[in-house]
């Protein structure tokens, strides 16, 4: 196990050193200098020259892009061009709108799921099984913002149970924080969950042919019991990959369900950063996001190794 | 041919045949305001209301399947003419360097989700429809290459590649005359999920502005357009939305057809 952890590691710094490279790079490519723009067409050369000094754009691309990456290891993501504040600042008062979301989202959708899919596996064919997966189909074609923007129309502003959009704040108390997430987790929960449903039904449907299936029902269990003891934790391989993939499109959906809602999270502070030029805010977030997806996927890795001990011998 | 298929080809080939006839005729011009007749609800004049500038929302519509289907379909077409080829080279050599290279290559841009391959793209070139199929392509081209890959993999261990091999066959000509007509049914259902998979995703980058932009018409902007009216003119929001959810949808049901259709001995072959 320790090996598999160490190769793992490997790979996951490897293509954390990459990332950064081709996020760095894009970006650098980029038409414009941040200096002229953030102070305008008048701007003298030497003014120009001198905050060119002050944000570091004189060094070599390379200098900056050390400069870059060994300041995010400290925690220190630069500082913003338009708003003159520690990046690092910005996005951890963001990030505690969209990470507890995008969590919310898939305990949400793993809730909804795992029931249903097990239902329907556990009634293949019948009318169940056929009412969940027609449910499940509809839920994968429902663009999630669309469904985010009933959502608001049925209970924000006809019922009345939510605000229609802003975030309340963690200092409200914990209980006002959830409530202002609620729509938007159930909205980016739902085509997650009916993806997630049609895996684990799949998954335990192709479980239920195993030989030690039969060999559990020889033994006098229930179909029932057979299924709960040796069929749900082998239906797991493939359910994990798909929660680990699920919760990189969950950060990144979260980012336009935020602009649904007006939620202060890191979707509002990348289109901010956008429309400002503002790049180096840009390349923070996007690092964060890839570093967020390859860390869930390493982790994924690692629970694989956990569930299924064959697949630790293997690469 | 199985209920699935038939609702799925009705459903998607109605979406393509008004993006066609948009070409030609739309009952209004999908640009032109006309503020009296503004926030209409369906009536016979205009058979899904109009818009808050009074713009004709059928028209909107139609004109708006065209972009939907414009960028997912060259989307996709990105993904299979770079994903097909380095899928095949991998399976080709496979467990050497290239293969490897190719692999974590893939494992590299599945970790950038499209919308974040379109934050950086508009943050460099601005955004537009173009960069939007740039986005959504990119992030194909693992997919197609992951699952060329998959299927190459357990043919080269058939016995007609090896007769072929054996006829003195180099790995390109093996790959494109035997393994890619064989993995071609595996791909062209796969195709059908990723174009609808490009419909919901163009679809969200348009709605946050980095999609198509105006006066070209889509989906996704009607749906940000409608966002502040959603009240006062519910249709506003329900038509384009519903368009998508039909859409994507059909195409859906059109790929899950499609593959109990096609040749079910390709099933052993996915991975």
């Amino acid at each position: 196990m320790i090996r598999y952890t160490l190769k793992r590691l490997l790979s996951l710094i490897l293509s954390l050193a990459v990332a950064s490279l081709v996020i760095f790079f894009v970006i650098e490519v980029a038409p414009g200098d941040p200096a002229s723009f953030m102070l305008g067409l008048n701007a003298q050369p030497d003014t120009v020259a001198a905050l060119r000094a002050e944000l570091g754009l004189d060094q070599s691309q390379f200098g900056r892009y050390l400069s870059w990456v060994t300041g995010m290891m400290h925690g220190d993501f630069g500082t913003s061009y338009t708003y003159r504040t520690p990046v690092a600042g910005m996005i951890s008062d963001r990030l505690w709108v969209s990470l507890p979301l995008a969590l919310y989202a898939l305990i949400l959708s793993t809730l909804i799921a795992f029931p249903a899919g097990i239902y329907a596996a556990a009634r293949r064919g019948k009318t169940g099984d056929m009412a969940v997966m027609g449910a499940t189909q509809l839920g994968v074609a429902v663009p999630n913002f669309w469904f985010a923007m009933m959502l608001v129309v049925i209970f924000a502003i006809n019922l009345r149970w939510f605000n229609a959009g802003g975030f309340a704040g963690w200092d409200k108390g914990l209980l006002a924080g959830l409530h202002s997430l609620t729509l938007p987790a159930i909205s980016l929960a739902l085509p997650q969950a009916a993806i997630l449903a049609r895996v684990m039904r799949s998954a335990l449907l192709d479980i239920l042919g195993e030989d030690f299936m039969r060999t559990a029902r020889a033994k006098g269990l229930s179909r029932r019991q057979a299924l709960w003891r040796h069929g749900l934790r082998n239906a797991m391989i493939p359910v994990l990959t798909i929660i680990g993939l699920q919760f990189s499109f969950l950060l990144a959906g979260a980012i336009i369900i935020e602009q649904v809602f007006y939620l202060p999270g890191l979707g509002r502070l990348v289109f901010q950063a956008i429309s400002a030029r503002d790049l180096i805010v840009v390349e923070s977030v996007v690092m964060l996001l890839v570093l967020a997806v390859i860390t869930v996927n390493f982790l994924v890795d690692l629970a694989y190794a956990l569930v299924d001990p064959r697949l630790r011998s293997r690469t | 041919m199985s209920r699935n298929l038939i609702i799925g080809t009705a459903l998607s080939s109605l979406v393509l045949l008004a993006a066609l006839v948009s070409f030609v005729w739309t009952p209004f011009d999908h640009a032109a305001m006309n503020i009296p007749a503004k926030l209409q609800t369906p009536n016979g004049t205009h058979w899904l209301g109009t818009d808050h500038f009074g713009r004709d929302i059928f028209s909107m519509v139609m004109v708006g399947a065209r972009t939907s289907i414009a960028v997912a379909l060259v989307a996709v077409g990105i993904g299979m003419s770079i994903g097909i080829p380095l899928g095949l080279t991998a399976a080709a050599r496979s467990g050497s360097w290239l293969d490897e290279l190719i692999m974590r290559g893939n494992d590299l841009v599945f970790a950038f989700p499209s919308l974040v391959i379109a934050i950086l793209i508009t943050a460099i070139f601005g955004a537009g429809a173009v960069n939007a199929i740039i986005a959504i392509g990119i992030f194909n081209i693992p997919v197609f290459a992951r699952i060329t890959r998959g299927a190459a993999l357990s043919l080269w261990q058939r016995e007609f590649i090896l007769a072929a091999r054996v006829s003195g066959k180099g790995a390109a000509r093996i790959s494109a005359e035997h393994i890619l007509p064989n993995v071609a049914n595996l791909l062209i259902v796969q195709g059908t999920i990723q174009f609808s998979l490009g419909i919901l995703a163009e679809a969200g980058l348009s709605y946050v502005g980095l999609g198509a932009q105006p006066p070209t018409p889509s989906w996704g902007r009607m749906l940000a357009d409608a966002q502040t009216m959603v009240s006062l003119a519910p249709h506003l929001a329900l038509i384009p939305g519903s368009a998508i959810i039909l859409t994507v949808l059909g195409l859906n049901l059109m790929g899950d057809g499609l593959r109990d259709w096609l040749d079910p001995k390709l099933r052993v072959g996915r991975t």
